[in-house]
């Protein structure tokens, strides 16, 4: 039997008189999609392990607001910022840490203009910190001898420049990482962003997500590996399509350091 | 009667200024139709972004092959603007290659105008082999078709024509040089043109005198012609690559814009203080229109964007939604925000200083909300954009014109925004599950 989760919410904390060193902002995807619900237990796994001091809003938190900006929606957008914000900032929120790109960028970029100041990290970059800490510890030896590719978040990458912390996680695995022909700044989109993944794409000769899946199988990887849980679902779909799924899987970092840990 | 050339010349010289005058007034007047914008935030920041993106390049070389080539003719335009200082004082004064006094370092100067030019012919060949010859994707995009296309060669032949009236105007006055014709100093080296001179010979110095006189005034001549062509052409990036890349956005490029206008709404709607039966202020101004549907709605710093595109597509070559066969191209949005922008602006000009409504806007006319819908805001434009432009920023305040003006999303993304509404999430989950992952194994 597996330990059980721990996932403290704000709410108990902070009835307890306890604040949390950082808030996990699990967000839809992490929340809902059966798929990043895995990403969500293994990140919380990992936090657990390490004795991280952490809670989550649960249900008091709500979309951030961000596919309703890129749809244009920019009203609905500041009522879920407005919203979102008055109840971080009652419980005193400092430090926040998401495994959702999207999320992320908003946290870090948009909520400032609107009252809500945190120091925001993506899971890769918050991962990073604690093996450099020493807070966790990564045996590679189930990896050796595969080769990993990375494809970059947009709004991990162009958007933030965060290209670094999720390579250097994966070289601590011991694995190869290959990198794709478009990577990093000039890496390809999913083809999830901009609101995307909630409608069906325009007319054209072919879809994104098979496009850069193609470009990720050209690199002959074990694993594909995604940092974002939009990402992570427009891959897999392209992996699909492409019929490889049997010696290809997309994994996001979490789990990649979670299976690593044993976890 | 001596000085008739130096009056003819000086005529021509004024009109061109002025001619060129007149248009910058027009394309600045154009770019303030913008909405206002600060940006007199992080100086030295914008300068820095300035001299590396612009002068120095930066961004021309992630591409080697055109980067390179593109340093060449750029490089041999601004140094070989020296020779164009000595023609213009030549041109008044009567005097003949006036810097001469310079003795070795002139020598070293024409040199090396002479060297540059040469790689700058060799560089516009190989940029015409590849427009018309090898025919990369990029230049064949639709909206490529006709005048874009007409444009980009025409701007090849005039600097080929210039570069080769420039070294025939060197090589006849090295000849003349040698046959120590009268109020031709000897002075200058000529690495390149000597080799053009043999050429001229057999002729009779009254003749080579001709030729170089026609090559002289016909390089001056061109180069006024090419500053006035640039405003009808997508060659103004020569000029407003500079101020384009200092104003440029300094923020990350995932940070849009919050608009102001709709957090003083939502405050309200959220101030449970506020009377919700109050009568709204007579005297209020008009309240702004959400997004943009005309250029009029953009802000200047996006205007001036669309006049610094030269439509090198790299934009829409990097963009996955072109890239897949939709028809969203980062390039033609500004090609069509600079071309409503002048429609806007010819409006203007033959209605005495006024705009009067023409039934045409950006949106639907110019683009249509198929390319809109099709972008996944990954920012590969921007970022691929050697000079600092910003489709994206365009994109995306149409769809707010759309979304917030119009109701006009996709259903689908009603849907979205539907979800969002009610239940705080995409997707039709009730917020109170929203910790359920946490007790599934």
């Amino acid at each position: 039997m597996e330990n059980e989760l721990k996932v403290p919410t704000m709410a108990e904390l902070f009835a307890a008189g306890q604040q949390p060193e950082v808030l996990f902002w699990v967000g839809c995807a992490g929340s809902f999609d059966d798929r990043a619900k895995k990403i969500t237990k293994a990140f919380v796994k990992i936090l657990n392990k390490a004795n991280v001091s952490f809670a989550v809003l649960g249900t008091e938190e709500s979309c951030t607001g961000d596919p309703a900006k890129r749809a244009g929606n920019e009203f609905l957008f500041q009522m879920q910022a407005v919203t979102n914000i008055e109840v971080l900032n009652a419980y005193e929120v400092k430090k926040v840490v998401t495994a959702c790109p999207h999320c992320f960028n908003t946290l870090k970029n948009e909520y400032p203009g609107l009252g809500g100041n945190y120091e925001v990290v993506h899971h890769t970059q918050f991962l990073k910190q604690l093996l450099e800490e020493g807070r966790i510890s990564v045996e590679g030896g189930q990896f050796k001898g595969k080769k990993i590719t990375f494809h970059d978040p947009c709004y991990l990458g162009r958007a933030n420049n965060v290209y670094e912390a999720p390579r250097d996680l994966i070289r601590k695995l011991d694995a190869e990482l290959v990198e794709m022909k478009n990577c990093k700044k000039r890496g390809l989109c999913c083809g999830a962003g901009g609101a995307q993944m909630f409608k069906e794409p325009e007319k054209g000769k072919k879809d994104i997500n098979v496009e850069r899946t193609e470009q990720a199988l050209e690199t002959q990887p074990d694993i594909i590996a995604a940092g974002c849980p939009f990402c992570n679902t427009m891959l897999t779909d392209g992996v699909k399509n492409k019929e490889k799924e049997s010696s290809v899987v997309v994994m996001d970092i979490a789990e990649l350091i979670a299976m690593a840990e044993d976890l | 009667m001596d000085y008739i050339p130096n009056i003819i010349f000086a005529i021509i010289l004024f009109g061109g200024i002025v001619f060129f005058a007149s248009n910058v007034k027009k394309l600045t007047r154009n770019i303030k139709l913008g909405k206002d914008v600060d940006t007199s935030d992080n100086k030295s920041q914008r300068w820095n972004n300035m001299f590396r993106i612009a002068l120095g390049q930066t961004k021309m070389v992630v591409r080697p092959i055109p980067g390179i080539l593109h340093i060449i003719v750029y490089l041999g335009f601004i140094i070989i603007n020296i020779e164009v200082l000595e023609i213009i004082i030549d041109g008044l004064f009567g005097t003949h290659r006036i810097f001469s006094f310079f003795g070795g370092f002139y020598s070293f100067l024409i040199g090396s105008f002479e060297i540059l030019a040469l790689l700058v012919i060799v560089a516009v060949v190989i940029f015409w082999i590849r427009r018309n010859v090898i025919k990369l994707r990029r230049f064949l995009n639709p909206e490529m078709s006709g005048w874009p296309k007409k444009d980009g060669n025409l701007i090849l032949y005039i600097e080929l024509v210039l570069m080769v009236l420039f070294l025939t105007m060197n090589a006849s006055d090295y000849q003349l040089q040698q046959m120590e014709a009268a109020h031709y100093t000897k002075a200058g080296a000529f690495p390149v043109s000597q080799f053009i001179a043999p050429l001229f010979q057999e002729m009779s110095m009254s003749a080579i005198i001709m030729i170089e006189r026609t090559a002289w005034w016909l390089h001056i001549v061109g180069i006024l012609m090419f500053l006035n062509y640039l405003y009808y052409s997508k060659h103004l990036h020569i000029l407003l690559a500079f101020p384009n890349t200092y104003f440029g956005k300094l923020k990350p490029k995932g940070q849009f814009e919050n608009l102001d206008a709709v957090t003083k709404e939502v405050r309200l709607m959220m101030d449970p203080s506020a009377d919700p039966f109050a009568a709204p202020d007579e005297n209020a101004p008009i309240p702004e229109k959400f997004g943009a549907s005309d250029v009029m709605d953009l802000k200047w710093v996006q205007l001036l964007n669309a006049y610094t595109c030269t439509e090198c597509g790299r934009c829409t070559s990097e963009c996955p939604a072109s890239q897949t066969g939709k028809k969203l191209s980062p390039r033609k949005i500004m090609m069509d925000t600079r071309d409503r922008l002048e429609e806007v602006g010819r409006n203007i000009d033959t209605n005495k200083g006024e705009f009067v409504p023409d039934g045409k806007q950006l949106l639907g006319d110019y683009i249509s909300h198929e390319e809109l819908w099709a972008c996944t805001s990954c920012n590969a434009c921007v970022e691929a954009c050697p000079v600092s432009i910003d489709p994206l920023s365009i994109i995306m305040d149409m769809r707010q014109y759309l979304v917030m003006e119009q109701s006009a999303a996709p259903s689908d993304l009603n849907n979205m925004m539907g979800n969002i509404e009610n239940n705080g999430a995409p997707w039709p989950f009730n917020q109170m599950d929203r910790l359920n992952w946490s007790k599934e194994s």
